[in-house]
């Protein structure tokens, strides 16, 4: 379960007075199991980007290939690229409509066309992934819930799609930092215990940091940056020119290397500081 | 696909036309949609034609955009062609005739005549809101219903309820797009099946966009409490609205094409 990007590129309101280029010759390739990060600054192409992949835009050329299957020609079968790969939007809690959490989380399961045991016990197990309680959430409204957890409902019925890919925009913008780190422990025991492909997109560093195995940076429709976080925070220079930072806590490392202090370049999150710190604090 | 609708559409420029006064675009589009329906001759229209395709030309705005604002009404003046073509009677003998069709000469300028006045009453408010910000057009009708006030006319909560209202299409509209696709990524599927299934497949687009929708205006109401809004009584402007010579060309010129209109209709007919 591969997903190959080759040649994308995406042209809004193509031969308007208003065309605008939002994808530019992407290349990319995301193995089975990857956990990776889509930052960019607003407006860089990372939406559009991650529509392709779930079929909800159509490129103006080039070939998006998943599992051997070119998701781009026109007879596809739509159902098809949405059992691989599931998109969560932006702020996915104003997609709630259902009178029930269970009948909503349903909702995906439903328009594959599964049976009704096939249903309930997806929605059952998308509940559990997401740590929200079957029994005491099922048949409360979705609208009486707080941000995080109708946040969570939403994520949950894209989940009990079971796709082998989820992709996230932005998963954590506008929770409470009890929320945000909720949600992002979910979104990593997706990854761990369940073996499903991440693409998550953010804007904050230090989640990424945390997360990620691999990191791409977009800008103005480009992939300007690829790899691992080491790889990518090294690069600060980029970064910044591109209105992108790296963790707040990679900025004080390099202050403590700049006076005098013998730590190592590659620190992205508190946890590492610390070791690190530790060890120097040891040997002195 | 949704954002190819044109109607209220604004294009920004500093034409002429752009800068006339909106009270009296306004009146001038009303009079001219009147004068479209005084004309019942072909010579009569070559001067509404003219005027039209000047006043066009002289607000610099692309012809494509009054001509993708005519496509969604194509449907509506065909109908109304064929409908005026069949039904119109007439006193000479028919000139064609099969079973219960019957054309007569009369149809047929009738079917021509509605054409025209259909096209041109679209390009000509077209031009009006192509050219006016939503703002000055909200302004202009509320200064045009002042006077109405005296009999009880909320002349001002209708402007400011049309300024919201013209404000949230395109939120509404970019809203509707990102509901729609969400729903698609979860399989929702929009184009196919009965007419009672697919009008199933709105409620998961409707019932979101009608939340958000009062959430929105509950904020907005909210926000403009907090900005000391309290009705029309005694708020004042930073743009006044103010006659200028450009005013008094664009209504001479309407007046000829109205009196040439009148004598036309007494003598060509």
């Amino acid at each position: 379960m591969s997903i190959k990007i080759e040649n994308l590129t995406h042209v809004y309101m193509k031969g308007s007075p208003f065309e605008k280029k939002a994808l530019d010759n992407i290349d990319i390739e995301i193995k089975d199991g990857e956990f990776v990060a889509l930052i960019g600054h607003t407006g860089s192409g990372k939406s559009t980007l991650i529509q392709h992949i779930n079929g909800l835009l159509k490129p103006t050329s080039g070939k998006i290939i998943i599992d051997g299957v070119d998701i781009t020609e026109k007879k596809i079968n739509l159902n098809f690229i949405r059992k691989k790969v599931g998109l969560v939007f932006q702020y996915p809690e104003y997609q709630l409509f259902e009178e029930t959490i269970e009948k909503d989380i349903a909702f995906g399961p439903k328009n594959l066309g599964l049976t009704n045991d096939d249903i309930v016990k997806r929605v059952k197990r998308a509940m559990n992934m997401v740590g929200l309680e079957y029994e005491e959430y099922k048949d409360k409204s979705p609208f009486e819930l707080s941000g995080g957890q109708k946040r969570r409902v939403a994520i949950a019925g894209v989940v009990a799609m079971e796709p082998k890919v989820l992709i996230l925009d932005e998963p954590t913008a506008g929770l409470d930092p009890k929320g945000r780190d909720d949600i992002l422990g979910e979104i990593r025991s997706l990854h761990d215990e369940y073996n499903m492909t991440i693409i998550l997109v953010s804007h904050s560093m230090e989640d990424v940091a945390k997360l990620a195995d691999r990191i791409i940076v977009m800008n103005k429709g480009k992939c300007i940056l690829d790899g691992s976080p080491a790889k990518v925070f090294n690069r600060v220079d980029v970064l910044e020119n591109v209105g992108l930072a790296v963790p707040q806590v990679t900025y004080m490392v390099k202050k403590l290397r700049e006076k005098g202090i013998n730590i190592s370049k590659d620190v992205f999150t508190v946890e590492q500081a610390k070791e690190e710190l530790l060890k120097i604090l040891n040997k002195s | 696909m949704i954002k190819d609708i044109t109607i209220g559409q604004y294009i920004p420029g500093d034409s002429f036309v752009h800068k006339l006064d909106p009270r009296v675009k306004i009146l001038i589009s009303l009079i001219y949609i009147v004068d479209l329906f005084i004309v019942n001759s072909f010579k009569g229209y070559i001067f509404i034609v003219a005027f039209t395709v000047i006043s066009i030309l002289v607000s610099r705005v692309q012809f494509v955009y009054i001509y993708r604002g005519l496509k969604p009404i194509f449907i509506l003046v065909l109908i109304t062609a064929i409908l005026n073509m069949f039904m119109t009677g007439g006193v000479n003998p028919p000139i064609f005739k099969w079973k219960f069709l019957v054309v007569y000469r009369e149809g047929l300028i009738m079917a021509a005549f509605m054409t025209i006045r259909l096209i041109f009453l679209i390009v000509g408010t077209s031009l009006l809101t192509l050219t006016t910000s939503p703002i000055e057009l909200t302004d202009g009708i509320e200064k045009l219903l002042n006077p109405m006030k005296k009999i009880g006319v909320p002349a001002h909560e209708l402007a400011m309820m049309m300024t919201i209202a013209l404000r949230f299409i395109p939120t509404l509209m970019d809203e509707t797009d990102k509901i729609m696709k969400a729903q698609m990524a979860r399989g929702a599927d929009f184009q196919s099946g009965s007419i009672i299934q697919r009008a199933k497949s709105l409620v998961p687009i409707l019932v979101p966009l009608f939340i958000s929708s009062f959430r929105r205006a509950d904020e907005l109401a909210m926000a403009m409490e907090a900005r000391c809004y309290r009705g029309g009584e005694g708020r004042t402007r930073m743009k006044q609205l103010k006659l200028t010579n450009r005013d008094f060309i664009a209504s001479a010129c309407t007046a000829v094409l109205v009196f040439i209109s009148v004598l036309g209709r007494m003598w060509w007919h």
